[in-house]
């Protein structure tokens, strides 16, 4: 679904990924740890197409498009959704007025029919009911004046209407607490199935007790140093990630 | 050697039907205003309160004053329900208007009316007399003027409907000049929304020379919205004087995106204690429209407030002027004014000029302003983006969404709409 090759990554002529490499497929759930300042954010955002990024090597395929090719529009109506680390308040834009656009506008792409107000409306309620998620946040303008928590959980449901094939969740555990970041997990696990993907950008292992990820990939220095299955977040949380630095200095002098 | 604009006005003025020109006792100073005018001139590029706003093309031009009858489609005015007054290139339409059907205390009449009646009392508001060198266009319309809009509503009452004046331009052969004076009196406690509009009816290249003086008595309430969509050939001139009186509250929200060149002066003297002014405002300039609005607020008695949010949009080769001047006079504490001018440049070859003035004479007083100029936001632009929405689309919502916090705070459901549609559909070609 998603193959990432030797991504290197530059901004404002600072290199920050250094050739990396990732493969998920469907149905699998990949965690991205590391520390800060390692590339994890920027990972996301490259994916998602954000601008001030340079893409100095490298190449992205997503199911059979160039996804670096693509607009960040396209690539979500190619099915990428990535849920901001920060989600951005824009006060003035409804949010249900807002998100029927979006959907519609990913419908259009893809050659659907567009949904009506009825309809558009039947699909929220449904998605609102399984998340647990009051109605009122809807009414509202996008993320304005939300709480850290609301904005979270915004995202969640947005991703829940927009159903995505990959689904990139950039630390959306950071700043909940454990309410509101189980009902993060429990939004994820729900969407799960054989034909989406999520990357789970975390700091902390805490999010992947309730997300349990198929493998866990370790984040350092701009590349992937280190991949395993869920016990290697554990080790990271027992350890800390100057363990990792530890162990890859022998690997280094040994080669 | 006068402009060619001022002469063509002075020749002009002779043809007026002396009838309504010299009625009420007001022919001496009709003419004493012209003569200043004449005198003094059109403001030139040193008069300080047009530094950003340029006369020179206009004043080369000819408007005939006299009145110039126009054919209408009366479909422009399906969206406007009555009660509503509507002028046609100055001419008061009695089969466009429909002035019944207002609630007792109530009076809606054309200026026209009460000139004929030549009743000075009723009309004493015309006999006011402008001072300043750079009033030209008061002056003018002081000279000029024999129609408008006499609304009144007694103390008490409570008009539930929203009163529309129209202003229509309509071509007519030539370019007129048309100069309309506006009298709305608020009695005690009375309330009222009341909407403008200066609207075109079809292609002209007018000038529209519109004052209107509001008064509101203690504890009236105005909700006064104006909508300004001229055709882009037009010139447009507005003045609003608004007096309030103790525990007045005046909210108004001023729409422009039309005219190739309008300039609004609001000027709101609070002369009463815990009187109220909320005004707002979007100017949308595209093309190579010239916008120009200048306030001053003047906070004579203690304990009033102002609050002021502008909105100003530069795309193409438009340009917004915008002067944000608050007067806090000695005396006048526990004075909070707040005022909020912010801007987004959409072109490389659009001009944005914003002023915030404060001007405070009393101690005890709670004063903010802030002004930026800027572009939309990259992130905000992003996150629509990443959801799905085409860049256009995007931008379009985050342009509709930066202005329409000032229509926000429209009172009235049905005017909020109006408003919100006519926003709606001039955006996107705006922000495209």
């Amino acid at each position: 679904m998603l193959k990432i090759e030797n991504l290197h990554v530059r901004i404002a002529g600072k290199e920050i990924l250094k050739g990396l490499n990732l493969t998920v497929k469907p149905g699998e759930v990949h965690a991205i740890m590391g520390p800060n300042g390692a590339g994890k954010s920027t990972l996301g955002n490259v994916l998602a197409g954000r601008e001030g990024y340079e893409i100095t090597a490298g190449t992205v395929d997503f199911g059979d498009k160039d996804l670096l090719q693509l607009e960040p529009e396209e690539r979500a109506a190619e099915g990428l959704f990535l849920a901001f680390q920060y989600p951005v308040e824009i006060p003035g834009v409804n949010n249900t007025y807002f998100l029927k656009a979006a959907l519609n506008a990913q419908r259009k792409y893809r050659g659907e029919s567009e949904l009506d107000s009825m309809q558009f409306l039947k699909l929220v309620r449904e998605k609102l009911r399984v998340l647990h998620i009051s109605d009122e946040l809807l009414h509202r303008a996008v993320n304005a004046g939300f709480s850290g928590g609301e904005k979270k959980r915004n995202e969640i449901f947005q991703m829940a209407l927009l159903e995505p094939r990959l689904a990139i969740l950039d630390e959306t555990d950071s700043g909940l607490d454990i309410d509101a970041l189980k009902m993060v997990a429990e939004g994820v696990n729900h969407m799960r199935s054989a034909d989406r993907a999520f990357i789970v950008i975390t700091h902390y292992q805490r999010l992947l007790d309730y997300i349990v990820p198929d493998q866990v990939h370790v984040l350092a220095e701009g590349r992937i140093v280190e991949s395993g299955d869920k016990n290697l977040a554990h080790k990271l949380e027992e350890h800390g990630y100057a363990w990792i630095e530890q162990r890859r200095t022998p690997e280094r002098t040994s080669v | 050697m006068s402009a060619p604009l001022l002469q063509e006005l002075e020749r002009g003025f002779d043809a007026l039907p002396a009838s309504r020109r010299d009625a009420a006792g007001l022919a001496a100073a009709r003419r004493a205003q012209l003569a200043a005018a004449l005198s003094d001139g059109l403001p030139g590029a040193r008069a300080e309160r047009w530094r950003h706003t340029s006369l020179r093309a206009l004043e080369r031009r000819a408007f005939s004053p006299l009145p110039a009858a126009a054919e209408v489609d009366p479909s422009v005015l399906a969206a406007i329900p009555a009660p509503r007054i509507v002028f046609v290139n100055g001419v008061f339409s009695p089969p466009l208007s429909q002035l019944d059907g207002l609630p007792d205390g109530v009076s809606l009449l054309p200026l026209s009316q009460a000139l004929q009646q030549s009743d000075a009392r009723e009309v004493e508001f015309l006999a006011r007399r402008f001072e300043a060198a750079d009033e030209t266009f008061a002056r003018l319309n002081a000279a000029f003027a024999l129609e408008g809009l006499l609304l009144r509503v007694a103390a008490g009452v409570h008009c539930a409907k929203p009163v529309a004046l129209v202003m229509l331009g309509a071509a007519a052969g030539g370019d007129h000049a048309v100069h309309l004076r506006h009298c709305i009196e608020l009695g005690d406690g009375a309330q009222l929304t009341f909407c403008e509009y200066q609207l075109a009816a079809s292609p002209q290249a007018h000038l529209l020379n519109s004052f209107a003086h509001l008064h509101l008595r203690r504890g009236a309430r105005l909700d006064h919205v104006r909508v300004q969509g001229e055709d882009a050939g037009a010139t447009v001139l507005t003045r609003s004087d608004a007096v309030l009186g103790s525990e007045a509250d005046y909210r108004r929200t001023d729409l422009e995106f039309g005219a190739a060149l309008s300039r609004h002066e609001l000027n709101v003297a609070l002369l009463g204690q815990h009187a109220r002014v909320t005004a707002g405002g979007v100017l949308l300039a595209d093309g190579r429209r010239h916008l120009d609005t200048r306030l001053n607020v003047d906070h004579v008695a203690r304990d009033t407030a102002c609050e002021l949010t502008w909105r100003g949009l530069g795309a193409e080769r438009g340009r917004v002027v915008f002067h944000g001047g608050i007067h806090i006079r000695a005396g006048a504490d526990g004075t909070a004014a707040q005022l909020s001018n912010k801007n987004l440049l959409l072109s490389a070859n659009a001009e944005i000029d914003t002023q915030p003035v404060l001007e405070i004479h009393a101690d005890e007083v709670q004063a903010a302003h802030g002004a930026t100029v800027g572009q939309l936001d990259e992130t905000a632009l992003f996150y629509l983006r990443s959801r799905g929405l085409p860049e256009s689309v995007a931008r379009t919502l985050l342009t509709l969404a930066f202005c329409r916090v000032v229509l926000d705070g429209i009172h009235d459901a049905g005017v909020r709409e109006r408003a919100d549609a006519l926003l709606d559909a001039r955006l996107p070609q705006v922000a495209a």
